[in-house]
């Protein structure tokens, strides 16, 4: 930027600072709450014990989970969203982690939990909670995301928010067992080559999960962020299944069986199977491939304070490893711009990415593409759509877009 | 074979299990406890347990504790999903997925229904109604005749249509290799327009333009 248009842009910004200040109220002998004294800068306020399970402030009421009931047949077997648009940095905070139960929420007293290992195994055996907290732990951050995240976008722009479009994802990070030491202990017979994990709630959640992949890098986790699992989340115990689909990462786990072929279950045939243009099916479809979405500005957070500096962030992320670089256009793909990534690189987890500039309030078409460890580039949405037709539900990784008008009122919407 | 299994072979991480001590961490788990808890049914009928059950006692049962959310024949009531028809339609454009039209394998319609049905009271149904219920789902997706008897010997000789229809994940093929071609920065396209904008109707803090 010259020093021209910079000290150009700083006079519009600063003419736009004031005519902020109008709109406050700013009189000439100042701003009143600096020159009045307020009452929080007098009184005394709530002592240590207040609140002894933290909450956030009341004016932060308006970050939370939201549902769209249209989307399920009853509010049981159905989906919530982490409201992204609000967050920053990686780490999704458990109160507002995305919810998704097949039959509700289990409640139930961890002294009451058991995990079963039986199949080909030497022992078949049992665990109570207090018997897994004597196991060596790992700590790790992972992403977990819905592979139905985005699923309602494959016939065309259909949800007016990022949390909607994209919030069936979180990050945390989790306190676990390796999967592969529970293994060894009951010890896995030379003919086990998948194992099934079972919830305990209502939908006895199960799938079939290769050997491979469960002496690899999975967790059965206890802890996120530090404290016990939430009961929406699976407490006291599940099934931690990195860059893998949310729905392979059983909730409330209490059993792994050990087999010589995969099960079959409902989870792996009428869900979570994609269906292509030709009538066949995906099978097995787990990795959750590169992707990537602007946060803000999104429908959900327009941009309110007119032309001049302003910040462009998002989420980037893969299944198959880290985020090395994310690319922004300002308008619809014909320049892109390499965003900042912040923050922590870390394998399988959440990316932070910015883009600041100085927003001349000319309309924008935004997008963000995303390149993953392997060299994979996060596609268009019509490139997958020409591979794999429109009922496929799951697995829409596509670029997403948004228009954002002159009032700095943003939609969703598809360009060519 | 997926990039990721590759990926592990290559890094030599298919560690054996066999390999680490053990922690002598936990019990032997009893027979009558693995058999309480071990439900699954594979599609080779491992897991099945003994029994049978004929079309004509299922159609009663599902009309009992079936049919107020999945309708009389598998229709579906409302939103609830339907468990039969849907022939024919998976490469239509709006694809109509049920227990015969979709599903491949009949073990998982055995494994699911006492496991999680009837939705509000799972594991409640003995096998012969377990079966009674499967043989009566065939019947309405015209897999039967309305004097079959499903049990355990019969089972595994009922295919459905839609079987060879599934295959292994292949992105690693079809897709990998096409998204892996490095990208255009500047000067991508001539034109750019809008095709398709989202109806401003979910829960949200902006107002239409
Ligand atoms: C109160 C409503 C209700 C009743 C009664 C009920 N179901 Fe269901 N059923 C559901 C819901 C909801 C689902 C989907 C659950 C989910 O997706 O997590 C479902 C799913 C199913 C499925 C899987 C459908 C698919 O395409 O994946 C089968 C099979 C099924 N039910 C069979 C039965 C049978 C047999 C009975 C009677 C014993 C029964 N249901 C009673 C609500 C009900």
């Amino acid at each position: 930027m010259s020093d021209k248009t910079s000290r150009r842009n700083f006079i519009k910004a600063g003419m736009a600072a004031s005519a902020g200040l109008a709109g406050t109220g700013a009189r000439a002998e100042g701003d009143p709450l600096i020159t009045n004294v307020q009452p929080w800068a007098q009184e005394l306020g709530d002592g240590v014990n207040h609140m002894p399970y933290g909450a956030p402030s009341p004016y932060e009421s308006d970050t939370i989970r939201r549902t769209v009931p249209w989307l399920t047949a009853d509010s049981v077997s159905a989906i919530n969203f982490t409201p992204i648009h609000q967050l920053d940095g990686i780490i999704t905070p458990n109160s507002v982690c995305f919810e998704r139960h097949h039959g509700g929420v289990a409640r139930y007293d961890p002294a009451d939990h058991r995990l079963m290992i039986n199949g080909l195994v030497e022992q078949e055996l049992i665990f109570t909670m207090q018997d897994l907290m004597r196991f060596p732990r790992e700590n790790h951050v992972y992403f977990m995301e819905c592979s139905a995240n985005s699923g309602m976008e494959w016939r065309g722009p259909q949800m007016d928010g990022v949390q909607y479009t994209h919030g069936m994802i979180h990050n945390v990070m989790y306190t676990g067992i390796p999967l592969r030491l529970l293994l060894e202990e009951a010890g896995v017979k030379t003919a086990g080559t998948w194992l099934l994990a079972e919830g305990a709630d209502s939908s006895g959640l199960t799938r079939s999960i290769p050997m491979e992949k469960a002496l690899d890098d999975c967790l059965v986790a206890f802890k996120m962020n530090g404290e016990a699992l939430r009961p929406e989340n699976g407490y006291p115990l599940r099934l931690v299944v990195p860059g893998w689909e949310g729905v392979t990462w059983i909730k409330w786990l209490r059993r792994l069986e050990i087999g010589d072929r995969p099960w079959h279950q409902r989870e792996e045939t009428s869900k979570y199977t994609d269906l292509m243009a030709d009538g066949t099916s995906r099978r097995f479809t787990w990795e959750m491939d590169a992707k990537s979405v602007i946060t803000s500005p999104s429908p959900q957070m327009p941009i309110t304070h007119g032309p001049g500096q302003t910040v462009i962030t998002g989420l980037a992320w893969s299944g198959h490893g880290t985020i090395p670089q994310v690319d922004i256009t300002l308008d619809g793909g014909v320049n892109w711009h390499k965003a900042r990534i912040d923050g922590l690189s870390l394998d399988k987890s959440l990316h932070r990415f910015y883009y600041d500039f100085v927003w001349d309030g000319k309309p924008l078409l935004l997008q963000s593409r995303a390149h993953d460890s392997t060299g994979y580039i996060q596609p268009t949405k019509d490139a997958l759509r020409k591979l794999r037709g429109l009922s496929s539900t799951y697995h829409n990784n596509g670029i997403q877009t948004w228009a954002v008008n002159a009032e700095g009122i943003t939609d969703n919407v598809e360009i060519s | 074979m997926s990039r990721f299994l590759k990926t592990l072979l290559i890094a030599g991480l298919l560690a054996s299990p066999a390999a680490a001590g053990k922690l002598n961490l936990g019990r032997a788990a009893l027979p009558a406890e693995v058999a309480a808890w071990n439900i699954d049914v594979r599609p080779d009928g491992q897991g099945l347990p003994a029994g049978s059950g004929s079309v004509i006692d299922g159609e009663e049962l599902f009309t009992d504790q079936c049919a107020a959310c999945h309708g009389d024949f598998g229709e579906a009531v409302g939103r609830w999903p339907a468990l039969a028809g849907g022939h024919d339609t998976l490469a239509e454009e709006r694809p109509v997925k049920t227990i015969g039209s979709y599903w491949p394998y009949l073990s998982t319609a055995y494994d699911y229904i006492f496991r999680a049905m009837p939705y509000g009271d799972a594991q409640s149904l003995t096998p012969d109604e377990v079966y009674q219920l499967v043989a009566y789902i065939l019947y309405l997706n015209d897999a039967v005749d309305e004097d079959f008897i499903l049990n355990k010997e019969n089972f595994t000789s009922i295919a459905l249509p839609n079987t060879g229809s599934f295959r292994l994940d292949d992105r690693d093929n079809t897709e990998y290799p096409a998204f892996s071609r490095g990208v255009c920065m500047t000067d991508c396209k001539p034109s750019v327009q809008i095709t398709g904008r989202a109806i401003k109707d979910t829960a949200s803090n902006t107002e239409s333009e």
